[in-house]
Order: C-alpha cells, then sequence, then structure tokens
C-alpha cells in the first residue's frame, strides 16, 4: 500500500470514528432524543397593552418552567416562541404566518386582548391547529370554530356575561337611567353592546351612549355632556390611557352618578393604581383576582402571584410590581393546552381540541370547562369596588380592603356604596 | 341655560385644551415649519422629556412643571447634537428629504426602545397639588369647572409661545432664522453662517420639549409609545397656523381644541378627529398657506 493510500485510509477511519461518535451521542442524549415543542404567540410588549403583555409573559416563562421540571410535554422540553405585536393588529397575522411557517411551531396561542386576537384567528382556522385565546372578548362569535378555547372568564356569552354580575351589583342603588360610554375599539365596543342588552333586561332607560377615539387627551367635556343627561348609573368601557383619563376627569368635573365604572381597562395594572390612587376610590369596576381572603377559591393562584412579585424584584424586571391582573389566566391558558396534550399522548390538534370540549382541568384559576363556542360555561367576572385609598403607595393595592369584592355573593367582602359617599 | 353652561364650559375646555396642543405643536413649528425638518420623531423625544419629568417628580419630589424648566436646557444640548448629526449626515449631502425622513423615523423607533428599557411598559403620571383637582366657581347662574392640571398646561403654552414669538420677531437671532428659512445663501452673503443658525434653531424646537414633556405628564397618563397618538396632531396643528408662523400655531391649536371640545360635548367625542380634520382640509382648500402661513405652500 502506498503511503498516500495509507494517508487515505487514516483520514477516512478517523471521520468514520467522529461520525460514529457524534451519532452515538446525538442517539443517547435527550435533547436530541425529542425536538423541544414549541408554543409559538405574539404579544404586546410594547404599545398600550404592553402593560398587560409583558406580566402575561412572565407567567407564561413560569408555566414553561413548572413544566420542563415536571418532564415537559410529551416528555419533550417545552420551548416559547414569541415576537412583539407592538399592540397593533395589523402586526399579527404576518407573525402567526412566520411562526408556522418559518419556525415551525408545534402550537399557537393568542397574545393578550381581543383586538390582538381577532387578526390571528384566520390564521389559526385556516391551518385547523388548536388556538387557545388569552383574555378575549367574544372573538369567536362569528367563526364559531371548534378548536379555539378561550381564558377570559365571562361565561359562554362573553360580552353580556362580562357586565352581568356589575349589572347585579349595582340594583342595591335602584337606577332608572343609565349613560354607556366606550373606547372605539373592538373589545370596548363589545363590551358596551353587552352591557347594553344587560341595561335593557333590567329595564334601565339609556341617556346617553357614545364612543370615544382612542387618541382622546382631554374627558372633561365627555363627563360634562354625561352629567347633563343625569343618568342614574355611568357605565364606562375603556382602554388603559382612557381609563385613566375618565378616572381624573371625574375627580375634576364630578359626577351625581350612583355607580362609575363597569369595564375600565387599567385600572388592575400598577402603574396606573399608583398614579391615580385616591381619585379611584369609589370606582365600581370589573376584575378577576384581588388580595382578598374569598379568592383563596383558585388554588394555586396567590403563591404564583408571589413567585412572580419575586421574580419581578430578583430579575429587576420593568413590568406590573404585582401582576393580579393577567398572570394566574396567562399561566391557566397555557396550563390547560399542557395538561390537554399530555392527556392525548400525541400532537393531533383534532383529538386534542375534543379532549378539551369534553374536560373539566383544574388549574391555578379553579376548575374551568369549555363550552361550544370556546367560552367558559360558567361566568367567574367579580366586581370590585375602590376605597379607603390613601395615598399614591404601591403596597396598599397588595392588601385586603383597598379592592373589595362586591359580586358574586358567594366571595363578596363588602357592599357596594354611593360614588360619592367615597370620594 | 343648560345649553349655555355646556356650551362655555366646552369653549373654556377647548381653550385649555388648546394650550397643550399649542405646547407639543410648538417646537415642531420651528424645526418644521422654519428649518424644513421633517421631525417626525418630535413627539416621543416630548414623551422622553415627559419620562425625564417622571424621575424627577417620582424621586426628587420636584414638581413637574418646575422639572420642565430643569430639563429645557438639557433638551437644547439634545438639539444641538441631533441637528449636528442630520446635517452632517444628510442635509450636507443634500439628502434631507426622504433620507431625513428616514433618520427622524430611525430616531424615533430608538427613542422608543431606550425609553422601554429604562422604564418599562408601564402607565406613569405624576403627582402635584394641582393635578386631579379643578378650580370651580359659578358666574351668571352657571357653573364653571376649570381642571387646574389644564390651566397649568394653558398657561405655560401660552408663556412659551409668547416668548418664543417675542424672542423670534424681535432679536437678531430670530430675524436670521426667518432669514435662513426664506434664503440661507442671501444669509452667508451677510456674513452669517446658515447651519450655525439653523442648528441653534432646531435646538430652540427641541428646548420646548422639556416643558411639553412635563405638562404632557401632568395632562395624560405616558407610556413610551404614547407619542405616536399625537404625531398628526401636531403637523396638522403646525400646517394649519401656517408654516413657519409660531403664532399661526397657537391659534390653530386653539381651534383644534375648541372643536374637538365642543364636538365631544354635543355631538360625541367619536366625531372629533373627523371634524377637527375636516377643519384643516377646509382651510388649506380655501388658504393653501394656512391660516398665518405667507405664500409657502410646500
Amino acid at each position: 500500500m502506498t503511503r498516500f493510500l495509507k494517508s487515505r485510509m487514516r483520514s477516512v477511519m478517523l471521520v468514520a470514528l467522529f461520525a460514529a461518535a457524534f451519532s452515538l451521542i446525538t442517539t443517547l442524549s435527550p435533547v436530541a432524543q425529542a425536538k423541544n415543542i414549541k408554543i409559538g404567540f405574539s404579544m404586546a410588549l410594547t404599545g398600550a397593552l404592553a402593560g398587560g403583555g409583558k406580566q402575561a409573559l412572565e407567567a407564561m416563562k413560569i408555566w414553561r418552567d413548572d413544566i420542563n421540571a415536571k418532564g415537559g410535554m410529551l416528555g419533550r422540553q417545552v420551548e416559547l416562541k414569541y415576537y412583539d405585536d407592538q399592540t397593533n393588529p395589523k402586526n399579527v397575522p404576518g407573525i402567526y404566518a412566520k411562526l408556522l411557517d418559518v419556525d415551525k411551531v408545534d402550537f399557537i396561542v393568542s397574545g393578550y386582548g381581543t383586538n390582538l386576537i381577532a387578526p390571528a384567528m384566520p390564521v389559526a382556522i385556516d391551518r385547523d391547529v388548536v388556538f387557545m385565546g388569552l383574555f378575549g372578548m367574544n372573538n369567536n362569535k362569528k367563526w364559531k370554530y371548534e378548536k379555539y378555547f378561550q381564558i377570559l372568564p365571562a361565561g359562554p356569552d362573553p360580552a353580556v356575561g362580562f357586565s352581568e354580575n356589575w349589572f347585579k351589583a349595582i340594583e342595591t342603588f335602584k337606577p332608572k337611567t343609565i349613560a354607556l360610554l366606550s373606547a372605539d375599539a373592538g373589545f370596548a365596543r363589545n363590551l358596551k353592546e353587552g352591557a347594553i342588552t344587560n341595561a335593557k333586561r333590567a329595564g334601565y332607560e339609556i341617556v346617553y351612549n357614545q364612543n370615544y377615539p382612542p387618541k382622546t387627551a382631554d374627558f372633561t367635556p365627555i363627563v360634562r355632556a354625561v352629567n347633563a343627561k343625569k343618568p342614574d348609573i355611568f357605565y364606562i368601557a375603556s382602554y388603559p390611557n382612557g381609563s385613566a383619563g375618565l378616572v381624573r376627569a371625574i375627580a375634576e368635573v364630578g359626577t351625581d352618578a350612583k355607580a362609575v365604572g363597569g369595564g375600565m381597562v387599567g385600572l388592575q395594572f400598577s402603574g396606573l393604581m399608583a398614579g391615580l390612587g385616591p381619585n379611584l376610590n369609589g370606582i365600581l369596576n370589573y376584575d378577576f383576582y384581588v388580595p382578598e381572603p374569598t379568592m383563596a377559591l383558585y388554588p394555586g393562584a396567590s403563591e404564583l402571584i408571589e413567585r412572580y412579585q419575586n421574580k419581578v424584584k430578583t430579575e429587576g424586571l420593568k413590568t406590573d410590581a404585582l401582576g393580579y391582573y393577567l398572570v394566574p389566566w396567562a399561566y391557566a391558558y397555557l396550563d390547560i393546552l399542557g395538561q390537554a396534550v399530555n392527556a392525548v399522548g400525541k400532537i393531533d390538534h383534532d383529538a386534542i381540541a375534543e379532549y378539551i370540549h369534553k374536560t373539566e382541568f383544574t388549574s391555578v384559576v379553579g376548575k374551568v370547562a369549555f363550552g361550544d363556542n370556546g367560552e367558559w360555561t360558567t361566568s367567574r367576572t367579580i366586581v370590585v369596588q375602590y376605597q379607603n385609598i390613601k395615598n399614591n403607595d404601591l403596597s396598599q393595592f397588595a392588601q385586603p380592603g383597598v379592592r373589595k369584592i362586591m359580586y358574586p355573593a358567594d366571595i363578596k367582602t363588602g357592599s357596594p356604596v354611593t360614588f360619592n359617599s367615597l370620594r | 341655560m343648560e345649553f349655555t353652561e355646556l356650551l362655555l364650559n366646552a369653549i373654556v375646555a377647548g381653550i385649555l385644551l388648546g394650550g397643550f396642543f399649542a405646547a407639543l405643536s410648538i417646537g415642531l413649528s420651528i424645526c418644521f415649519g422654519l428649518l424644513d425638518t421633517v421631525n417626525i420623531a418630535h413627539p416621543t423625544i416630548i414623551v422622553g422629556a415627559a419620562f425625564c419629568t417622571f424621575l424627577l417628580n417620582d424621586l426628587l419630589g420636584i414638581d413637574p412643571i418646575l422639572a420642565g424648566l430643569i430639563l429645557t436646557p438639557v433638551f437644547f444640548i439634545l438639539g444641538l447634537a441631533i441637528y449636528s448629526m442630520y446635517y452632517q449626515f444628510f442635509e450636507k449631502q443634500s439628502a434631507e428629504a426622504l433620507r431625513g425622513l428616514a433618520f427622524f423615523f430611525g430616531l424615533l423607533f430608538i427613542a422608543e426602545v431606550l425609553m422601554i428599557m429604562a422604564f418599562g411598559v408601564d402607565h406613569r403620571l405624576v403627582s402635584a397639588p394641582y393635578i386631579g383637582n379643578s378650580f370651580t366657581t359659578a358666574l351668571a347662574g352657571m357653573e364653571f369647572s376649570i381642571p387646574y392640571r389644564l390651566l397649568a398646561a394653558f398657561v405655560v403654552a401660552s408663556a412659551m409661545t409668547v416668548g418664543l414669538q417675542v424672542y423670534l420677531s424681535k432679536s437678531f437671532f430670530g430675524r436670521a432664522t426667518s432669514a435662513v428659512h426664506q434664503d440661507g445663501m442671501a444669509l452667508s452673503l451677510m456674513g452669517v453662517d446658515p447651519v450655525m443658525v439653523k442648528r441653534i434653531a432646531f435646538a430652540l424646537g427641541l428646548a420646548t420639549c422639556g416643558l411639553a414633556g412635563a405638562l404632557m405628564i401632568i395632562v395624560i397618563p405616558i407610556e413610551p409609545a404614547v407619542g405616536r397618538f399625537f404625531i398628526g396632531n401636531v403637523f396638522a396643528i403646525v400646517v394649519l397656523g401656517g408654516l413657519g408662523s409660531i403664532s399661526g400655531t397657537l391659534v390653530a391649536a386653539f381651534i383644534l381644541g375648541i372643536a374637538e371640545s365642543v364636538v365631544s360635548t354635543f355631538f360625541g367625542p367619536s366625531w372629533a378627529p373627523a371634524v377637527s380634520f375636516a377643519i384643516l382640509l377646509g382651510v388649506l382648500a380655501f388658504k393653501p398657506t394656512g391660516l398665518f402661513g405667507s405664500g409657502d405652500t410646500r
């Protein structure tokens, strides 16, 4: 054998040895045994809804770490793949197309909020995949998509169910007239339509019914126009900027309405709670989780929130310091997906959807069951009244007695009093 | 009586709101109206000043308006730096039109990202004795309530506008700024450096962001992207007032403020933006230079 051939043989053998070693390592490696399961989503990490989106993302990361510590989904580690939708619905379809076509995710779940779920729905339906929604208001009304499931606890008819308890809570004031105001955006308009249904059922006369543009800077003319109609109650469906603007305008102009609030998004966010402080006293608003003693009906929620709050502190995260509003729900919608996939035992979207439909899940938000339209079978929206707020210190909002539960009756920690008696 | 009371309250609220709009627009009136610099990042820079105001108020307890005054020279220096960069890379190479616009778009996004990194995405507000209260009085059987925060915005914005108007119309530098707007070449033949004039005028425009940011966080809650809400408004006000006219900007801001307030009160808030922009289109149809513009229809 010539020296040249010997050298070639040695090279070939070396390459073969490396190839064998590499294949042995990759075969035995648990990482390579199975690829990670990827869950993809868009999230409002900047823009008007980022206050909610950022806390949702951190809760989802906590869930990812929890499930991976337990062995993952189908024995595979879970990976979150996400992009910032900038709270802009126009960005959403492109993000989901990229997640499915380029990133090849195994599952998609929604970003935060109705306006950002709506543009993702056609993509999910087109690909015929399970789609979990985070705080969507009636997104499936027109589509009737059987693989859509949504974690907002507003009941089978969410637009109506969302404000149903609020209208029950204000019965004590025996109102006759109502003014309704909403932001000119999908979620808020849906909410107001539901409130109109509840108002008509209760026999209230609607004396004011308007939408305001999201860019409104001064709300005092609107509050004056409402006051001119002398409503007994003032129902507001607003987004964070509008919620803050309206709270301040009402503080400045005043109102004789006995109940004010209803569907004001953002008043649950730490930044706005601390910033508005005592101006919040008297507002009667929706919520889903508050630090009241009767909320123990959600097993594990308070521990989860404590973990989130520690995470924010220790990692120095620039996000909501308290996390009451979204953390349990963002954790739960992934938890339910994880439970379903593990129960089915394979990535089969038809079978997973069927399983979710027929199962009652237990998660950090208690028992959850979905109806045919993917909404909760029962409503669990709570009504809280802001009371006893003395200053702008955020820590008071982590204590009981500041956002007392007025409804449902079985978990109430207070009774609603008129708006002006708390001012 | 009720109608009259509502109308008068709406007009007063509109004037106060106009003051706030003027504070947001006056710097752009210099940068865009006088210097042809399409500074689309102007509202975002105001948000940056609003966050600085928040810091000074939250950490040191400084009154927001005083914080705005403290920030004004800081934003003047920032303006000098931004214009130097803009001049070096775009205007000097006669590439200011489209590429210059891209530069300010880039600046907008970078500023937003920096704010997100520094402050997070939570909404921020400041506290001061005049926020959340109003001055209420009865006159001829009618009740008037004037929110102090909007009154503060109105007073500060009016003072800022009048001060700038006097300075730009009476001082040598002001006349030089008008001259560079009309004919930079002629100005340099007179021995004045047009680039230096533009640099200082641009910095003056950005200096107004210090106070405007303080007024912004007094009037509305802020988050890093909130500046985008006002891009349309501030450009509409500058164009409606007439390019290069400081007093025109103030008048235009009052007109749009009153229109928004009156329409919100009597016809519903959802009509307000449509009416404001209809006024803009109507005025431009009959007077393409804007209300107080002088023959320049760029």
